[in-house]
């Protein structure tokens, strides 16, 4: 009998491509969001053990803040056109001049908010019905609450007193026309299953991910990737050199780096293992301007 | 490694959250911010203790009520298992979401407050958990440092405790005595009760025997997604894409396809385009047939020697979750697995109180958390296994046709004569 057991990494894989193959049985439109952070990356591995031989069928489609690291940016394009998958690109910064939206200033600004905008107008451009994304419930306490399918309004809003109930392994992916589906197959995966499955699979990251020299903007005790236009200096910033790597890849604004060593995946993770801080904790500056900061951004229509 | 998922139920008040806190600190799962965190919102209420449910409760309105609304996902692992803690919420208004968490677990643990034994809430959480098959339960016996460590009190509980699970159709179950707020016998052994010569929790979590609670015996594939690239190469490639349910299919196995009921032999079986000679549940693979039938999206696979029931007439369980009643004659959408369908409700055949188990005739319509045993009349047919069986396979929902919206959970127990 043992023999006919999975280990609980092959049980989260099996779990992640059922789901994606649910988008693809009940959707008309599906998209995958595509960041070039490692979550985003996973799930790409995912959809080519769901499909292939086949194409996939959706494309990628990635909201770029203008913050993005140019090695996140080059990685996207790489492996799309690697793949031979349709890759679709909307920027913020259109959004920003169409609309005459104000961009935030001052201390920590990030474009992070402005992305629901363009996200919500990309869906409403190609009709998207159903978007795959990345997140994961032990990110954030709010997270931990949102199914696997999570149904937005025409406004993109997510209400968590109104969640449908999800039994078993049946999704229910019936929606209006104008409604639209966040589809998360990687819920039930920790961030440390990420990496032992990135390591299992020999999957290529990003070369932020590891350790490399850089010059950054120490600030509160945060290390922040210098680039031009995107982080105001201030009088108290210093300007440092040091070995670093990001633990998680997001908007150069709000995502910090780690003082590391760790130039292997093996290192990386032992490094992940042996912490003491949570992967948002140490990284996102955009999470700790108050206790229910996701929550709000979930009801406005953000991932 | 393996992986245990299971579920707690319980308001505050019974120590769920602390209970959930303590397994989480002790198994070093809080990390340094994530307890800063919450030492900063405890000072920010009355009593300024430091509060370990707001580790569990996310939600802005779970906090300002100090209670769980809705099912919260929470992980962590030690070096002989990794777990996922399906954190349920346990007052009566909330009964959906806790079935909503139970429908996916191996084990219950029920709270039951040392000082007041069983009550209303334990029989109803025992009842949910025997509902959807659980197969292990665990009856936490928490706060005994308030009862001074009473071996008779913990004896009582268990007693009464028996005779009610005689009543239900529960699996295993084991009794634990406890006290989450100083740590007796969660992840250490109890020092205050050496008449406890059981384990301490997390070491029962830790080792129960989950080897038999996957189905092996019978073969069941619902098709998701018929991969069909289409190229020049791949020009007759033709994989039905799915997960095994249950079972295990192999190379040559005869199989049919339902409901049409045309057979085939299983040709390959292949997962990321490496091919097997056999596969088993839960995997999500593609499966190739030898010969051309007609098979999409909805239809299951089984080995032909081994059949599920196929019928327009369910009998179920059933735990109804919306806020409009249902009523005998209606009209929803019932999606099992990957098959959805046309039904009505042909007849209620009694409601079954969630707290007395006492069970009444003559009921025309439910409302929000009922549960009762009904029979469906389908459009199309279904391919089921009775629940008890079969967990993955006896499990459905109803849709409301006009909101959408997940009204139903069934379990399906047999054709309705």
């Amino acid at each position: 009998m043992s023999t006919y057991k999975l280990d609980y990494l092959d049980q989260l894989e099996s779990e992640a491509i059922h789901i994606m193959r649910e988008v693809a049985g009940q959707f008309e439109r599906p998209a995958l969001l595509f960041s070039g952070g490692k979550d985003s990356i996973t799930l790409v591995h995912l959809a080519l053990k769901a499909f292939r031989p086949g194409k996939f069928p959706f494309p990628l489609v990635h909201i770029d803040t203008g913050h993005n690291f140019q090695e996140a940016l080059d990685f996207r394009d790489w492996l799309a056109e690697s793949l031979g998958e349709k890759l679709i690109v909307r920027y913020v910064e259109d959004t920003i001049r169409e609309k005459k939206l104000k961009e935030p200033t001052g201390r920590n600004a990030s474009r992070n908010a402005l992305q629901t905008f363009t996200l919500l107008d990309t869906i409403e451009e190609f009709e998207f019905d159903a978007c795959i994304g990345g997140a994961r419930r032990d990110e954030e306490k709010a997270r931990a609450k949102e199914r696997v399918f999570s149904v937005r309004d025409e406004f993109g809003s997510w209400d968590p007193k109104l969640q449908r109930p999800e039994l078993w392994n049946i999704y229910n992916g019936k929606i209006h026309k104008g409604e639209n589906v966040r589809v998360f197959p990687i819920s039930n995966w920790t961030e440390l299953d990420v990496w032992n499955y990135i390591k299992r699979e020999n999957i290529a990251l990003p070369s932020i991910y590891f350790a490399h020299e850089r010059e950054l903007i120490l600030r509160d005790g945060k290390l922040l990737a210098t680039a031009k236009g995107v982080i105001q200096q201030e009088e108290t910033d210093e300007i440092v050199t040091r070995r670093v790597r990001f633990r998680t890849v997001g908007d150069i604004s709000c995502t910090a780096a780690v003082e590391s060593d760790a130039d292997t995946l093996e290192a990386a993770i032992a490094e992940i293992q042996a912490t003491r801080i949570s992967e948002r904790g140490e990284t996102r500056i955009d999470d700790q301007v108050s206790e229910a900061a996701m929550e709000d951004r979930k009801k406005g229509g953000y991932f | 490694m393996d992986l245990l998922r299971f579920i707690t139920a319980g308001s505050v008040d019974d120590g769920k959250s602390t209970l959930i806190g303590r397994l989480l600190y002790d198994s070093k799962s809080i990390l340094a911010d994530q307890m800063e965190a919450i030492e900063r919102a405890s000072k920010s209420r009355d009593d300024g203790e430091i509060d370990l449910a707001l580790l569990t409760d996310g939600l802005r309105s779970e906090r300002e009520q100090g209670i769980t609304i809705d099912v919260a996902y929470r992980y962590f692992q030690t070096p002989k298992r990794k777990f996922i803690i399906v954190d349920a919420p346990g007052h009566i208004q909330y009964t959906r979401n806790m079935v909503t968490g139970a429908s996916n677990c191996q084990l219950a643990v029920v709270l039951v407050d040392a000082r007041h034994g069983v009550v209303e809430q334990t029989r109803r959480h025992s009842l949910i958990a025997s509902l959807l098959g659980i197969p292990h339960l665990v009856v936490a016996i928490n706060k005994m440092d308030l009862v001074d460590y009473s071996q008779d009190v913990f004896s009582n509980i268990c007693i009464h405790y028996n005779e009610l699970a005689q009543k239900l159709d529960v699996g295993e179950v084991t009794y634990i005595p406890l006290s989450a707020l100083n740590g007796d016998n969660v992840v250490e052994k109890s020092a205050n009760m050496p008449w406890y010569e059981g384990e301490p929790l997390l070491s029962y979590l830790e080792t129960v025997e989950l080897d038999h609670d996957e189905n092996l015996t019978d073969a069941r594939f619902p098709v998701q997604y018929v991969i069909r690239p289409q190229t020049a190469e791949l020009h007759d490639y033709r994989g039905y894409a799915g997960k095994i349910t249950s079972g295990i299919f192999r190379k040559g196995d005869t199989v049919t396809v339902l409901p049409t009921g045309e057979t085939s032999t299983i040709d390959a079986i292949e997962v990321a385009e490496k091919h097997f000679d056999e596969a088993f549940a839960p995997m999500s693979v593609v499966l190739h047939l030898a010969d051309d039938v007609d098979v999409s999206r909805g239809n299951l696979i089984v080995k032909s020697d081994n059949q599920p029931v196929v019928s327009q007439n369910v009998e179920a369980m059933l735990c109804w979750m919306d806020t409009k009643p249902l009523k005998v004659g209606n009209k929803y959408t019932l999606q099992h697995g990957t098959f959805r369908t046309r039904c009505a409700v042909r007849e209620i055949i009694y409601q079954l109180n969630v707290n007395t188990y006492e069970e009444t005739e003559d009921v025309e319509s439910l409302k929000l958390n009922d549960i009762a045993r009904i029979v469906l009349k389908t459009a199309k047919p279904v391919s089921f296994d009775p629940y008890d069986k079969n967990r993955v396979n006896g499990g459905a929902i109803l849709i409301d046709e006009t909101s959408n919206v997940t009204v139903g959970a069934l379990m399906l127990r047999k054709e309705a004569i």
